[in-house]
């Protein structure tokens, strides 16, 4: 067609040495190439359970797109999820189910607690209310806002691709499932009285009253 | 505006020292029954030609920060076909055990607004078919949050209450029938409905 390649004009001598520039394979670190897929092709299951909700669909639907990030394949089912999205307060009636979808869930998972009511009670300083799920389950990412908008959710999203990229497969430490022990909580009590700590407007307001 | 609905007569004349005071508030005609004859009040006002209140909207209850006060227990009730609201407070003495007598025989709708109150306040309602937790789980130990004497944070720590939250178990406290599979328990594997039959539990045995 009147064009020549100048990378192989000259290399007509060249038979015995494999080129360097053939497009069939690459080389890299087993973590890059592993951590790359997984942040790539992250399953999430949403667990909305309130206005963060709204937002969360926003976030899925064609306007923000998740699909971008690999994302659009919703699971329902926690069994074929990677990473559960809380999206909205938790109340302690539903502590025992989020609980056992996190368990349900296989190695590697994640999570990211999306909202202010499900990182820390939020405005739900009271007796029906966890403070936070992260003294129900590990979180990874907590996404603030009330409730975040859906750039708040992907810069989440993209900050948890960012831990997912700096994790090694060789560190089994980050695959231990932290289980429920026989005190009935999987952190230590006195963790969960500081998680649960009033602050902000709430430190005015006495336990008594 | 202010003039009370004339249910309020009828039932004077009727039940004589047992109806208490009354007013009216925004339209609304408000009066109080005797705890004992309270069902006999309702069924007559459900029932009595000329009354006919057939709806019953709401029952709730409000407690008030004043010890000495009685704690009061709503029925908002509604007729139909005359589009006539009434409310009818019945006082409870918060010194004695907070019992009345269950209205579910008179509107199957107060079943689970019963519960509700009980659930929040801890009234008793005597002659309920099903007098259950509804908002709450039923092994919930702190008492009734609604009531003016229960702390905001609850009674127990934070870490007590997830514990106790974290080892409630939801599917022990529903019946077959509520979950609406009692006709196929039969074809269920044995696995199942072992674990049907019992609740199943999580890591807490």
């Amino acid at each position: 067609m009147g064009l020549s390649n100048p990378a192989t004009e000259n290399r007509a001598d060249e038979t015995t040495t494999v080129s360097t520039m053939s497009p069939n394979w690459v080389t890299s670190r087993l973590d890059f190439l592993t951590n790359w897929a997984r942040a790539n092709s992250l399953w999430p299951m949403p667990f909305g359970t309130a206005c963060c909700a709204i937002e969360y669909m926003a976030t899925a639907a064609s306007r923000f797109d998740i699909a971008r990030f690999g994302m659009e394949r919703q699971s329902f089912s926690p069994r074929q999820a990677d990473v559960l999205i809380c999206a909205g307060r938790l109340p302690f009636k539903l502590a025992p189910v989020i609980r056992r979808i996190w368990d349900q869930m296989p190695q590697p998972k994640w999570s990211i607690s999306m909202g202010a009511c499900a990182s820390t009670g939020g405005i739900f300083d009271n007796y029906s209310m966890v403070q936070g799920i992260d003294t129900i389950i590990p979180v990874d990412v907590y996404v603030p806002g009330c409730p975040p908008r859906p750039e708040g959710l992907m810069y989440g999203i993209l900050l948890l691709h960012k831990k997912i990229k700096g994790e090694t497969i060789a560190d089994e430490g980050l695959r231990v499932e932290k289980l429920v022990g026989p005190s009935g909580l999987y952190l230590p009590p006195e963790r969960v009285d500081e998680l649960s700590e009033p602050f902000g407007n709430s430190v005015q307001q006495t336990r008594s009253s | 505006m202010s003039t009370p609905s004339p249910a309020v007569a009828a039932l004077r004349s009727e039940f004589g020292s047992a109806i208490g005071r009354h007013f009216v508030s925004s339209d609304q005609t408000v009066v109080f029954v005797d705890r004992d004859r309270s069902h006999d009040a309702l069924a007559w006002l459900k029932d009595a030609p000329g009354q006919e209140f057939n709806y019953l909207t709401d029952v709730t209850a409000v407690d008030y920060r004043d010890p000495e006060r009685s704690l009061e227990v709503v029925y908002q009730l509604r007729s139909l076909h005359r589009k006539a609201d009434l409310r009818v407070k019945v006082g409870l003495d918060k010194r004695e055990p907070l019992e009345v007598r269950s209205v579910v025989d008179l509107w199957r709708g107060a079943d689970w607004l019963e519960r509700e109150v009980y659930d929040m306040f801890g009234v008793t309602f005597v002659g309920h078919p099903d007098l259950r937790r509804i908002l709450m789980w039923e092994t919930y130990a702190e008492g009734y949050p609604l009531r003016k004497d229960f702390p905001l944070r609850g009674h127990f720590s934070r870490a007590e209450q997830t514990r106790q939250a974290l080892a409630a178990n939801p599917e022990a406290h529903y019946s077959l029938e509520e979950l609406s599979i009692a006709d196929a328990y039969g074809e269920l594997p044995k696995d199942m409905q072992e674990r049907l039959s019992r609740g199943e539990r999580g890591f807490l045995k």
